[in-house]
């Protein structure tokens, strides 16, 4: 490469021209950076990545008993419950688990911002693919519980990795956008795990969101979890599982409305990051 | 096509800083403490309302860590970037490697730039050392293949092969430093910004690092720009200088006058009186007000003189009464090229307890001076109960005149390094 190519003019307020081409370059420190926290998360523990299916499988577990043994809610069509709770539990914990860290990752990673410099859109979005990394392990419990219930998935279950894109889009949107304002206003420290908890309850993963009533649905379905948890069920519980398509169009809506809130906060932040944090 | 790598017009950099109002008392009322609260909730609402930066501390000002800075550095220049501390020189490394932008002016940049702020940026302690280096060299900007091309020259220069696989955090300092700077080393961009790094590890380590980096330099006309204290690896290794001060350039020629001018600053600055200095650190419990030299009798003198004793009294005002508590004075000496001598320290000699009052002084006999002529800078600090309380970077300067050390009658004249040892010699036959 010649030397002319790489004129770089640094101005206040400068656009960044090759922005998108500059994060295409820097994808090695991308997947060096993903693999630095697959790496540590279950270092120095005994039972190292059983973490990753043991925290879904509990959570399954009582969730089970409260909604189905003592609330006594339905299932959808004839699946077993805990097959329904484990369909909504997976994205839901992929969700909080992202959402979580990526909100956390650039304070985090203050020592790297202050020091190097590459496009910061890396940090956050390696943190997502750490959890997207504990999703596919957790997708073992699925296979053995299906085994386990001698459950057939259908044919729908090829539209799976289309909702699991849709899950780490809806999580990165407002991670991107919760980031860049954690470095100026470290209230959003103490927001995201009580939102995450909170969440949760009004997501619909202990139980169906056919249980909520029909007048509600539509309100309802403003929370994005709702058409990824309801698509990961139509895809793992098949005919069992109806596509309440509101909902679909919602969570489509407002993923990609909190992604470009997401990506704007975040490219107008960017460079006085280092002075901020 | 033109020859200038760097050019830098107009730079500025504006930050924002906080203040603590001045407490008159240590106590305050229940109802001072709450309305300084409410105000500054106040405040720190509208900013976030607005958008605005949140900053500590009860009145905000602006503080232009570079204001108006201009300069151009040519195709395979070695720069030393000197200064006293917050003169810029870091503000500007920053900007140059894009980690901050610049308030106003334009920096145009031809060619690629890799930064060294400071060694071992991203290593992780769980993991090891080969994954440390990739992770590290990626970092900074190397490819995967690049890193492997060089990854046994990388192992053979920290001097690690035995302890590649275990996790860094069981790692010595100095081989983790070893380790970090190594990765560094072998770097190849077209620009390499490096700031105060080779200050770690040992010396013969730091040898080794300086060689390192001349080659860098040396071989294909690599631009470096090099930011250090050490006055003696910056003639080193530079060809060219540039000294800041208060953010704009001072000095912008060879390296010899770019060091010969930043001396002669530290002088000037030492003379300033001491009471009136603002760049100092600690809690200002106490604080250093001037410092004289005497005579063996308490005789006040201007300088001290080689192979006679000199007492040094470092003046000072407190918020003490006479208490007897744990104190750390220490000062050291620098020659004129800013090799560091000696330090004087009271805990080293046991003296670790000293009564300190609203105002007083602090002596440390010196009994035999063993410095030859010349001026001495030195470097004052003061800790008080394990806390600093004062600190000051060339605080003063000690003049010494040439004596009559040995007691022969003969002076002993500046010409051979900066020290004069005692010592005995005879003859035998063998």
């Amino acid at each position: 490469m010649t030397i002319e190519s790489h004129v770089i003019v640094l101005e206040a307020g400068r656009a960044e021209r090759n922005y998108w081409r500059d994060l295409w370059r820097y994808r090695e420190l991308f997947q060096v950076l993903a693999g630095r926290d697959v790496a540590v998360r279950y270092k120095q523990t005994v039972i190292g990545i059983v973490w990753a299916v043991m925290r879904p499988f509990l959570t399954m577990l009582i969730f089970t008993i409260i909604f189905s043994r003592i609330a006594k809610l339905p299932s959808e069509g004839d699946a077993p419950y805990a097959l329904m709770v484990l369909a909504g539990l997976l994205p839901w914990t992929f969700f909080s688990t992202a959402l979580g860290d990526a909100s956390l990752s650039l304070v985090t990673n203050s020592n790297l911002i202050s020091k190097v410099y590459f496009p910061r859109l890396i940090i956050p979005t390696a943190t997502v693919v750490v959890s997207f990394v504990d999703l596919l392990i957790s997708f073992v419990i699925l296979v053995a519980m299906m085994v386990w219930y001698r459950f057939a998935p259908t044919v729908n279950i090829l539209a799976l990795p289309l909702f699991v894109v849709l899950a780490f889009l809806t999580s990165l949107g407002p991670g991107l956008w919760i980031t860049s304002l954690n470095v100026k206003y470290r209230d959003f420290r103490y927001i995201i795990p009580f939102m995450l908890q909170f969440g949760l309850y009004v997501s619909p993963v202990g139980f169906s969101s056919t249980a909520v009533p029909e007048q509600w649905r539509l309100l309802y379905s403003l929370n994005p979890m709702v058409g990824v948890i309801d698509g990961f069920r139509w895809c793992i519980l098949g005919g069992n599982s109806h596509i309440y398509w509101p909902s679909l169009v919602s969570t489509a809506v407002i993923t990609a409305f909190f992604l470009w809130l997401g990506i704007r906060q975040f490219r107008k932040m960017e460079k006085t990051f280092a002075d901020l944090i | 096509m033109s020859d200038t790598v760097i050019s830098v017009e107009g730079l500025s950099k504006r930050y924002l800083v906080g203040h603590q109002a001045a407490r008159g008392e240590r106590y305050e009322t229940l109802r001072e403490t709450v309305t300084r609260g409410v105000r500054r909730f106040g405040r720190t609402a509208l900013d976030m309302a607005r958008g605005r930066q949140i900053v500590q501390g009860d009145t905000v000002e602006e503080f232009w860590a570079l204001s108006d800075l201009s300069f151009e550095i040519k195709r395979g220049e070695v720069v030393g970037v000197i200064g006293r501390n917050g003169a810029g020189k870091s503000t500007l490394l920053k900007i140059l490697s894009r980690i901050t932008e610049p308030t106003r002016g334009k920096v145009t940049i031809r060619g690629r730039v890799a930064s060294l702020l400071e060694v071992g940026t991203g290593f992780h302690p769980e993991l090891t050392g080969r994954e440390n280096i990739y992770l590290n060299g990626a970092i900074l900007g190397m490819t995967r293949r690049e890193i492997k091309a060089k990854f046994d020259e990388i192992v053979d220069f920290a001097e690690v092969e035995k302890f590649l696989d275990t996790p860094v955090k069981r790692y010595s300092s100095g081989m983790y430093v070893r380790l970090a700077f190594a990765v560094a080393a072998h770097l190849e961009p077209e620009i390499l910004v490096v700031d105060e790094v080779l200050s770690v590890g040992d010396a013969e380590f730091q040898r080794k690092c300086l060689g390192k980096m001349k080659d860098v330099s040396a071989g294909q006309g690599r631009t470096v720009l090099f930011v250090s204290h050490n006055m003696p690896s910056v003639q080193q290794l530079c060809t060219s200088g540039l000294m800041l001060s208060h953010g704009t350039a001072l000095y912008r020629g060879p390296i010899d006058g770019t060091i010969a001018q930043y001396m002669s600053s530290l002088d000037q600055t030492s003379r300033q009186e001491l009471r009136s200095r603002k760049d100092r650190e600690g809690d200002g419990r106490l604080r250093v007000v001037d410092v004289s030299f005497h005579d063996e009798k308490g005789n006040h003198v201007e300088a001290a003189i080689c192979g006679q004793p000199l007492r040094v009294r470092i003046h000072y005002e407190s918020q003490f009464d006479g208490q007897e508590v744990p104190v750390d004075v220490a000062f050291n000496l620098r020659s004129n090229n800013g090799i560091l001598l000696t330090c004087f320290a009271n805990i080293q000699t046991g003296a670790e307890r000293l009564a300190v009052h609203r105002k007083g002084y602090f002596e440390c006999l010196w009994p035999k001076v063993n410095l030859r002529s010349g001026s001495y800078m030195s470097t004052l600090f003061v800790g008080v109960e394990e806390q600093t309380a004062d600190w000051l970077q060339n605080a003063f300067q000690i003049p010494v005149e040439e004596g009559n050390f040995f007691g022969t009658g003969r002076l002993v004249t500046r010409d051979h390094g900066d020290l004069v040892m005692e010592q005995v010699w005879t003859g035998a036959s063998a």
